[in-house]
């Protein structure tokens, strides 16, 4: 909201002294939040008020454009050319003389164009800083000054606005009324509301009305003015206060309407009440029924949504926009005037739903002061009469049950209790009085004090006694709140997961991984480029309703395709080694997905309810992956470099497992988007926990990937927290080391025949290490030889020669159930 | 040579004269000096120590002197030997060093080179940061709790104290999951981890809550659509906002230095009431020292307690939350927001595995 100083003091007696930026600090001390203190730009030079005289109209050029004569003081007439159009001979306009410099140091000076000397320029709001309005040159209605009166007082150019986001809590801030009051406690002066509430009672109502929901409306006030001249101009103080307040001018009605709400934070309606046909009704719209809005646009109404009908239907989307059956125009006359109270979460469904947020409905769904209907429909019936001429009709319609808000009752001492602070006597209860609260004081049985405090009408924020705490303590001043700390109970430090989760990003890290963290939204045709197939169930995701890119709606259900994504964009940034890793959550839809239960909020759910919203969640393990291409290993002084391979990618399975503290198991498989025959299976305990590989060379070459791209990716909720407490033997004795080399069939796996090994030599066999794979031709076809160091140990005896041989033998022998051989 | 029973020969006796023992010696220091390197030491050994040597050949003689001769002759020799050996070891210790030397000379080589082979790897800036907030607060006894990024409405806003067709609803722009009225979100900030760890732990509850966050603002510089939080919780008995601002103040200063502080401003959040949003006091602020906006807390408005069960007559609590990428980038002096997130290696690599 912007609101220009000058107005918001209005009605309070500050000190001359006080500084825009004074009022803006007071207004953030007190909470409400100020983005900008814009002080109305400084215009220097000469800057006066003048009467067109004599428009010449200059044809000769590519536009029109005028030769304007204008009378700038008494026998002065300057002659100024203008390109705007918006103006008449008798008009009163504003111009800068040569030697004044406008906002943005635009230096005024005589100078010819368009075949003209032009002494000066005729102003529009935009270039006065006055708002952004550039359609036309700003025209001063008639007697509002002099020709030559220093047009600086007549704008009030010394103003400043102040731009306000004012929290959802506080509609009543919405309006000079509202925050001219909380400015007045910011500084502890009185205030004088500028309508008060009361209005002097009519004898009969000035049209039917008919309210039949209650609940939708609680308040339906009508007034009507006749006879008003409706193209009258609007007062320029108005239209001033209006435009810096980033309101266009429209017509007196209009902007005698949008006047008082911003001044008294009551939305209000004007009727051309001669296109109204019969009585108005107040109810829910039918499904269905049609409402052509102001804007133009044709509504279609759901049940919900609360409307304003006469005989013909609907003529007003209550609360939101007036329809346009009944828009007052220029030859309208005969005006009734609407101020409603509306049920806030009413409007803001219906604003919602129509994708229509107003002035109006921005206040309505932050609540109106339901006691301020009549008297800001007095003030607008007022502004018609005595600006458009018209006359206002005795009586008056006003019906509906207000909701006035309940007294609460909080015990005095309680701000101080919350803020941790001593206030001096009488601060709370004077404090709550300052913002409108009825208060009473009170004893209870047991001696304890009580404050009653019965909020104002445009309070119904205030529900319970927090609501009244945080009144005195933003009144009294944050700052006053001393710094302690609280006596935090011991804890227990991270969890089991936690500390593991830290450990693998460490060792990922510190393995020469570089982490990313990709968003998790997903194209729908990734898994067509993944090669997926139709029923995997990756496929099967968690949609977002609203995704801000409209081809990336699906929730992850894998790490990879977004990580796949960095790869390439560090890739097209010239970057060509890379190893990336991510930790983070993935979304994976339950087989049957239950329905979010509705569940209250008055106390803690059952927990059969808190089973049936956990329920209803998708499941969200967290994963662990890897991506990487280029070299692994870089070429330098040392040699040659290594190209980023499979065992790459199993080997970072492995670095988050140690850091686990879990073995991993791995076996061949094949699963896209991994190359079939460069596809390992990871697996705890025999469970599979995550794959690892080269990618498909398919895959590579659809998201145009590096040749022989890697991924690595785990689910760290499927890795067992093993409570591990090894208990190391150090033996004191000598080991026996012995090579053996075997030739096994290709299609054996190594994982298999150290397996073998391992459980062949028993516990004597302390270690094994393969150390050379080799394959030649006088192994035979699909052979290979497999070496291996085997160390051998007893922890209570050195071992000899002869009983590590046994050993060995029996570690062949169990190798030779795989059909591995001793090589000759 | 002569036998032990030989009859006296004083020429062969002479072997043992003072004389001659004399010049073997002097014989043997200077062949052991002239030796260059081990071998040659190697190869006069045996003309002074060896089988053939001067004095293996004069101690033979020995038994031919007169018994009285014998003693006296005997200590001579071995005198004379015991200085050849010494003579000959430390020619061989000199020796020994200095071809030592040589071998460690060869050696040398050019320890600057760079050993890259397995370029270092680095954490996210953001990982790091989060863990070093959750360190600062178990530090002060607090646990670290986690919740699910895809929340239902009822943990996200419902049990927040969010009306359901409040404003405060709207004002954060909500990632919903499809279909329309699921009644799921992708949590817009972490305080539903604040009712699950209401619901979930015993009183009194000291939590902090880093995680990731969802809203539907364009990414730009400084907005993301996905960002982390770290959100505190305290329920306890006689909770004051002082003790709120005395947590913030400490959490500042372990964040910024010893100079750092915390300023509070009157706001509004639905699930505290009172309010505020927290400014912080930033000694390394580009262009001097000053007040940067930093995120928001309260005392846990009574309507939170009661939907978790949480007697609000006997506990009171406050909360608190920041934006991590925002912290970052004042800290860090990160002009784009766009740099944290696209993943750029260069963006990450700089900031190692900690910070």
């Amino acid at each position: 909201m912007r609101i220009p100083v000058s107005w918001l003091e209005e009605h309070l007696p500050l000190p001359e002294e006080t500084t825009p930026e004074d009022v803006a600090e007071a207004l953030i001390r007190i909470g409400h939040e100020v983005e900008a203190v814009e002080r109305l730009s400084t215009v220097t030079g000469p800057l006066v008020v003048g009467l067109v005289v004599e428009i010449e109209e200059l044809t000769e050029f590519k536009k029109p454009i005028r030769y304007c004569r204008v009378e700038v003081d008494e026998d002065q007439i300057q002659g100024i050319v203008c390109g705007a159009r918006n103006f008449v001979e008798g008009d009163l306009v504003v111009v800068a003389m040569p030697g004044a410099v406008l906002p943005g140091d635009f230096q005024i000076a005589e100078r010819k164009t368009y075949g003209k000397v032009s002494q000066g320029m005729i102003c529009s709001v935009k270039e006065l800083g006055l708002g952004d309005d550039h359609t036309g040159i700003l025209v001063l209605p008639p007697g509002t000054a002099m020709p030559g009166d220093d047009a600086k007082g007549v704008l009030q150019l010394d103003d400043a606005v102040l731009e306000l986001a004012i929290t959802p809590d506080r509609g009543y801030a919405l309006s000079v009324r509202g925050l001219g009051r909380d400015l007045a406690c910011a500084f502890d002066l009185p205030f004088g509301d500028p309508v008060g509430t009361d209005v002097r009672p009519a004898d009969a109502p000035v049209w039917p009305v008919d309210v039949q929901d209650e609940e939708g409306c609680r308040r339906f006030v009508a007034r009507r003015v006749t006879g008003v001249d409706t193209t009258a101009p609007t007062p320029f103080w108005m239209r001033r206060r209006l435009m810096l307040a980033g309101i266009r001018s429209i017509s007196l009605p209009v902007d005698v309407t949008n006047y008082v709400m911003l001044e008294t934070g009551q939305p209000l309606h004007a009727f051309d009440a001669s296109k109204l046909k019969g009585s108005l009704v107040v109810r829910r719209a039918q499904e269905g029924e049609k409402l052509r809005t102001l804007d133009d646009v044709e509504r279609t109404l759901s049940t919900d949504d609360m409307i304003i009908c006469d005989d013909s239907g609907p003529v007003s989307l209550a609360g939101v926009m007036g329809g346009a059956s009944t828009e007052v125009g220029d030859t309208s006359t005969d005006i009734l005037l609407e101020a409603a109270n509306w049920e806030p979460a009413s409007i803001a469904r219906t604003a919602r739903r129509h994708k229509l947020p107003s002035e109006a409905s921005r206040r309505f769904e932050r609540a109106v002061d339901p006691a301020v209907a009549a008297a800001a429909l007095e003030r607008a019936a007022k502004l018609l009469d005595e600006f458009g001429d018209g006359s206002i009709h005795p009586g008056r319609t006003d019906v509906g049950n207000p909701i006035l808000p309940s007294p609460v009752s909080m015990p005095i001492d309680m701000p101080d209790r919350v803020a941790g602070v001593h206030y001096a006597r009488g601060v709370t209860a004077r404090r709550l009085g300052q913002i409108g609260c009825g208060i009473e004081v009170t004893t209870s049985d047991d001696g304890r004090t009580f404050v009653i405090a019965t909020p104002p009408p445009w309070r119904p924020d205030l529900t319970q006694p927090a609501d009244l705490v945080e009144e005195v303590l933003r009144l009294e001043g944050y700052h006053t709140i001393p710094s302690e700390l609280p006596p935090a109970p011991p804890g227990r430090g991270l969890t089991e997961s936690q500390r593991r989760r830290r450990a693998a990003s460490r060792a990922l890290a510190e393995a020469g991984y570089a982490e990313v963290l990709p968003f998790p939204f997903v194209a729908s045709s990734t898994w067509d480029d993944f090669g997926l197939a139709d029923d995997d169930v990756r496929r099967t995701t968690v949609k977002v309703l609203n995704p801000l890119e409209a081809d990336h709606p699906e929730l992850a259900t894998t790490l990879l395709p977004n990580m796949l994504d960095m790869l390439r964009r560090n890739v097209s940034r010239g970057q060509r080694d890379l190893s990336l890793f991510h930790i983070g959550q993935v979304f994976l839809p339950k087989a049957e997905q239950a329905t979010v239960p509705s569940v209250a909020v008055a106390g803690r759910p059952s927990e059969e309810d808190l089973g049936k919203l956990e329920a209803s969640l998708p499941n969200q393990p967290l994963h662990a992956a890897v991506v990487l291409a280029g070299q692994r290993e870089q070429a330098g002084w040392w040699g040659k470099g290594r190209e980023a391979s499979w065992a790459d990618a199993v080997e970072a399975a492995r670095t988050v497992a140690h850091a686990w503290g879990v073995e991993l198991t791995v076996v061949a498989s094949d699963l896209a988007p991994w190359h079939p025959g460069r596809c390992a299976e990871l697996r705890v305990g025999g469970w599979p926990v995550g794959h690892a590989g080269e990618l498909h060379p398919a895959v590579v070459e659809k998201l145009g990937l590096p040749k022989r791209t890697c991924a690595m990716e785990l689910d760290l909720d499927l890795l067992p927290l093993a409570d591990r407490r090894p208990v190391p033997v150090i033996s004191p004795y000598p080991p026996v080391l012995l090579d053996v080399a075997l030739v096994v069939d290709a299609a054996v796996p190594v994982a298999d025949v150290a397996s073998a090994l391992r459980n062949g030599g028993g516990e004597l066999l302390e270690d094994l290490r393969l150390f050379d794979v080799y394959t030649g031709e006088q192994l035979g076809e699909g052979k290979r030889s497999l070496a291996y160091a085997l160390r051998f140990r007893a922890p209570d005896r050195t071992l000899t020669v002869e009983e590590a041989t046994t050993a060995r033998d029996a570690a062949i022998a169990s190798a030779g159930e795989l059909g591995a051989t001793l090589r000759a | 040579m002569s036998g032990v029973n030989d009859p006296f020969d004083p020429k062969q006796v002479a072997a043992l004269a003072p004389e001659t023992l004399k010049a073997a010696v002097e014989q043997a220091h200077e062949a052991f000096a002239e030796a260059a390197d081990l071998d040659q030491l190697a190869a006069a050994r045996p003309a002074h120590l060896g089988d053939r040597s001067p004095l293996l050949t004069a101690r033979r003689e020995i038994g031919a002197l007169p018994p009285a001769a014998r003693s006296e002759a005997g200590k001579r020799v071995n005198e004379a030997q015991a200085e050849i050996k010494a003579a000959f070891d430390a020619r061989k210790a000199e020796l020994e060093a200095a071809r030592a030397e040589q071998v460690l000379a060869t050696e040398k080589v050019d320890v600057s080179l760079p050993w890259d082979r397995i370029a270092a790897g680095a954490r996210h800036p953001l990982t790091t940061l989060s863990e070093r907030i959750g360190d600062v607060f178990v530090g002060m006894g607090y646990e670290i709790a986690e919740g699910p990024e895809l929340e239902t409405e009822w943990f996200n806003f419902d049990a927040l104290n969010f009306g359901k067709d409040h404003p405060a609803r709207t004002m954060q722009d909500t990632f919903y999951i499809a279909p329309e009225n699921s009644g799921l979100v992708l949590r817009t900030h972490t305080s539903p981890v604040q009712i699950r760890s209401l619901l979930d732990r015993e009183l009194p509850v000291y939590v902090v809550c880093p995680g990731r966050t969802y809203r539907t603002d364009a990414l730009d510089a400084t907005h993301t659509p996905v960002f982390h939080q770290v959100e505190g919780l305290v329920v306890d008995k006689g909770i004051t906002m002082a003790h709120l601002k005395g947590t913030l103040d400490a959490f500042a200063r372990a964040m910024f230095g010893a100079d750092s502080k915390t300023r509070l401003r009157p706001s509004f959040f639905p699930f505290t009431e009172p309010s505020a949003e927290v400014d912080v006091w930033f000694p390394q602020k580009k262009g001097g020292a000053g007040w940067v906006e930093w995120g928001g807390c309260g005392m846990v408005n009574p309507n939170v307690l009661r939907a978790t069960g949480v007697d609000p007559e006997v506990y009171s609590g406050f909360a608190f939350g920041m934006g991590l990428e925002r912290t970052l980038q004042f800290r860090n002096g990160i002009p784009d927001m766009r740099d944290m997130v696209e993943g750029d290696v260069r963006f990450t690599l700089p900031f190692g595995t900690e910070f």
